[in-house]
């Protein structure tokens, strides 16, 4: 369990030589305490001292990177059960199985899909992040050719060795030793055999066994074998397995301070049907799913998925912002409406979904104003008449409108006198209160 | 160390709430744990997916949708008779857009005639909905409300500038009520209390905290119903014990995604799949929050929300 300031204090030196960084051996302490400096950090620290801390303070879900490179996936860290709480820290990765006994063309092909799933989405770049490689050709040469194809036409996707022979795993995470593949899996039968060849290579290893008791039990043999990077595969198949043995392990993890099943989990979610797959996935998305296997993806499966994860690892505690523009809304003319509102997402969807409504094609300037509704960002002084007028004036939108009239939230009716002073030459109209009158309020203009 | 599994278990329950009558009526809601976590409590009542219809054609749905029940959707008992007979319906959701001042304005009393209408055309349960004018379904749900006297519905939405004569209504004729408030955990709960208020048993409320579509919101939906949820279980906050309902379909089929052509976003992938994943993927992870009742309305959207619902119980 997690150690206060004052126990870790007691550990240190007590020089205040300030080589951590920081004016004195207790300030230091104290930021150990909330994790937010690493204990290395104390050249004199004494080895004894380092062991107690690190037991003590290493997170109760393990962290590593699946992956190498820029486009590797931080897992596990997580720290809570419901996102309203805290940030969910470390988003899935979504991987896609491939079976090694597809020809050369077929497998160039499923890598490419991979290499070029990356898509943007609300200023974030995702992708899909991994390719798990299957083996069921039985041959251990085309296993490994298969393997070499696919991560070289796939350069920046994880691997995941899903291979439970030891012999043919092991002449593949050779091959692609540098990639640091994650070793699928590791059973009760060749534990020892295949945490070897991860410990030999420095490789995470996925523990895989039929419920959370057995599994337990393995990753804890696995660890004494010496792999520390350790997966978790509880043998959940169905929706049910899924959301109830991930709640058991992270609760298990978090709530119990229970270290064999302190790591990041694996699901795989193949389904037939396409569709059908993506309901599953975004179970196991949702669920405390470090990484979702699918069988298959297309673009619009990737965007689904993607959307999901993106929405539910956004922090609870941070509004979440759209980018500050000018946005058409249907195929606006020079003559068109135009309309501002501030940048806080929720505002901006409800006020564009209202605009498209009422069908009346509109701009809507969205103003920066770190994501705070309108009436909060007007409180707190982020959407007043002079940075309003400043906003329009540097935004151009003059250039693309014929009138100029600019329509005000209700809300803030009180600034449209100061606004009209600042915005010389414009006319300011003040809109609706609520957005479920801006249909009513744009039709009757319009007609 | 050996593995024991952390249970939790609560004093709060959800309230079980049945609608519909006869051999064809359903129950929502009753479960004493978290979704689907039946290793620690009962959860007696899987979740029930009610098909949306319209009192008018739904010109306004992208053809994805739209097209599935074109044959039908000029006639709301043809297209009822359709979901139950056709697509085996467990349950409707009658939406009266048409009562909306700006999709036709029609009355109160041609609202009533749809209402008997469809329920003399079907068994199922019926759900009648607004159209979500505050001022309008105020006095449209109470025709609705008297129109469907006895068919045990569940009316819907009272919101807090229509609640009075809407609960009033569904109280008279002895319907369930749904009641909607804005994302906020707060005033879902102030709601519940004032609805309670006037005398409205709490057991036949159903709390929708208003949906969002994926990539529109959804988190603020999603957190917002597991609060709710918490509230009741743990807390056991008897105002936050309502089933939770879902109104997916209407957010979801008129975002971007649901609506843009593949020809128009090369990127998004092929538009029927993307829209129809698009319900189906909102609906499940509303179900993981706490929902209880999801309104929806592309058929296989229903379809493999419903085969992922038979491997969750």
């Amino acid at each position: 369990m997690a150690l206060t300031g004052v126990q870790i204090f007691k550990l240190l030196p007590k020089t205040n030589c300030k080589k951590c960084g920081f004016p004195t051996c207790l300030a230091f302490a104290m930021k150990l305490a909330q994790a937010g400096v690493d204990i290395s950090a104390c050249p004199d620290v004494s080895e004894e001292a380092k062991a107690t801390l690190g037991a003590a303070s290493a997170p109760p879900i393990r962290s590593f990177t699946l992956g190498t490179g820029d486009k590797a996936v931080k897992m596990g860290a997580e720290t809570v059960m419901f996102r309203h709480e805290k940030k969910f820290v470390n988003p899935c990765a979504i991987a896609v199985n491939i079976t090694d006994n597809l020809n050369e063309d077929e497998l160039a092909h499923r890598a490419a899909e991979v290499a070029a799933s990356e898509i943007d989405r609300v200023g974030q770049k995702l992708r899909v992040d991994a390719i798990s490689i299957e083996y069921a050709s039985g041959s251990s040469a085309k296993y490994e050719a298969a393997v070499k194809l696919i991560a070289a036409k796939a350069p920046d996707a994880a691997i995941i060795l899903n291979c439970k022979d030891a012999g043919a795993a092991e002449a593949a995470v050779k091959a692609v030793a540098a990639r640091k593949p994650l070793i699928y899996c590791a059973t009760d039968g060749n534990a020892e055999a295949m945490a070897n060849i991860a410990k030999a290579n420095g490789c995470p290893l996925v523990a895989c066994a039929d419920g959370l008791e057995a599994l337990s039990a393995l990753s804890e043999k696995i660890k004494g074998l010496g792999v520390e990077d350790i997966v978790l595969d509880s043998g959940a198949k169905t929706a049910k397995e899924i959301v109830e043995h991930n709640t058991q392990i992270r609760r298990a993890a978090l709530k119990k301070g229970f270290k064999p099943l302190g790591y990041p989990v694996i699901n795989f979610v193949l389904r037939d049907d396409a569709i059908h797959e993506a309901s599953i996935a975004s179970v196991a998305i949702a669920k405390y799913s470090s990484i979702v296997v699918l069988s298959s993806i297309s673009k619009w499966k990737d965007l689904v998925l993607f959307s999901l994860r993106q929405n539910l690892y956004t922090d609870p505690q941070v509004p979440m912002q759209v980018e500050q523009k000018t946005y058409e809304i249907g195929e606006p003319k020079a003559d068109a409406p135009l309309m501002i509102t501030t940048n806080f997402s929720l505002t901006y969807f409800i006020v564009s979904g209202e605009i498209e409504n009422s069908k009346v094609p509109s701009r809507l300037a969205v103003m920066d104003c770190e994501g705070l509704s309108v009436l909060t960002a007007w409180a707190a002084g982020k959407f007043t008449a002079s940075k309003i007028a400043q906003f329009i004036i540097e935004s151009g939108v003059a250039d693309k409108v014929s009138h100029k009239e600019l329509i005000l939230p209700g809300q803030v009716a009180i600034l449209s006198g100061a606004l009209e002073d600042k915005l010389e030459g414009w006319k300011i109209t003040v809109g609706p209160r609520e957005a479920n009158a801006i249909p009513t309020f744009l039709k009757s203009r319009a007609s | 160390m050996s593995f024991v599994i952390p249970k939790e278990s609560f004093n709060g329950k959800v309230l079980a709430v049945d609608f519909g009558k006869d051999d064809k009526a359903l129950e929502i809601g009753g479960e004493t744990c978290l979704p689907f976590l039946t290793f620690e409590g009962e959860v007696p009542n899987r979740p029930v997916i009610a098909y949306e219809i319209q009192d008018c054609v739904p010109d306004d749905w992208p053809d994805t949708v739209k097209n599935v029940y074109k044959d039908v959707s000029g006639d709301p008992v043809a297209w009822a008779k359709y979901c139950q007979n056709e697509l085996k319906a467990k349950a409707i959701a009658l939406r009266l857009a048409s009562t909306h001042p700006d999709r036709g304005n029609r009355s109160a009393e041609d609202a009533s005639k749809t209402v008997k209408d469809v329920l003399a055309a079907v068994t199922v349960p019926l759900i009648i909905l607004g159209s979500n004018h505050i001022e309008k379904d105020a006095s449209v749900l109470v025709a609705a409300a008297q129109a469907a006297s006895g068919n045990n519905c569940i009316i819907g939405k009272a919101q807090e500038g229509n609640y009075k004569t809407i609960v009033a209504a569904a109280l008279a004729h002895n319907h369930k009520l749904i009641a909607m408030s804005e994302l906020d955990i707060n005033l879902a709960k102030q709601l519940n209390i004032l609805i309670t208020q006037m005398g409205f048993d709490k057991a036949k409320l159903i709390t929708d905290p208003m949906c969002a579509a994926l990539g529109y919101g959804l988190e603020y939906t999603y957190s917002v119903m597991e609060r709710i949820r918490l509230a009741g279980l743990a807390q056991n906050d008897p105002t936050m014990q309502p089933p939770i309902v879902g109104d997916v379909g209407m957010y979801v089929w008129k975002i971007k995604e649901t609506v843009a052509s593949e020809t128009d976003v090369p990127d998004w992938g092929a538009l029927e799949e993307r829209g129809i994943a698009w319900e189906t993927v909102t609906a499940t992870s509303m179900m993981l929050a706490g929902t209880n009742l999801l309104i929806m309305r592309h058929p296989k959207a229903v379809e493999n929300v419903n085969k992922t619902i038979k491997e969750l119980v």
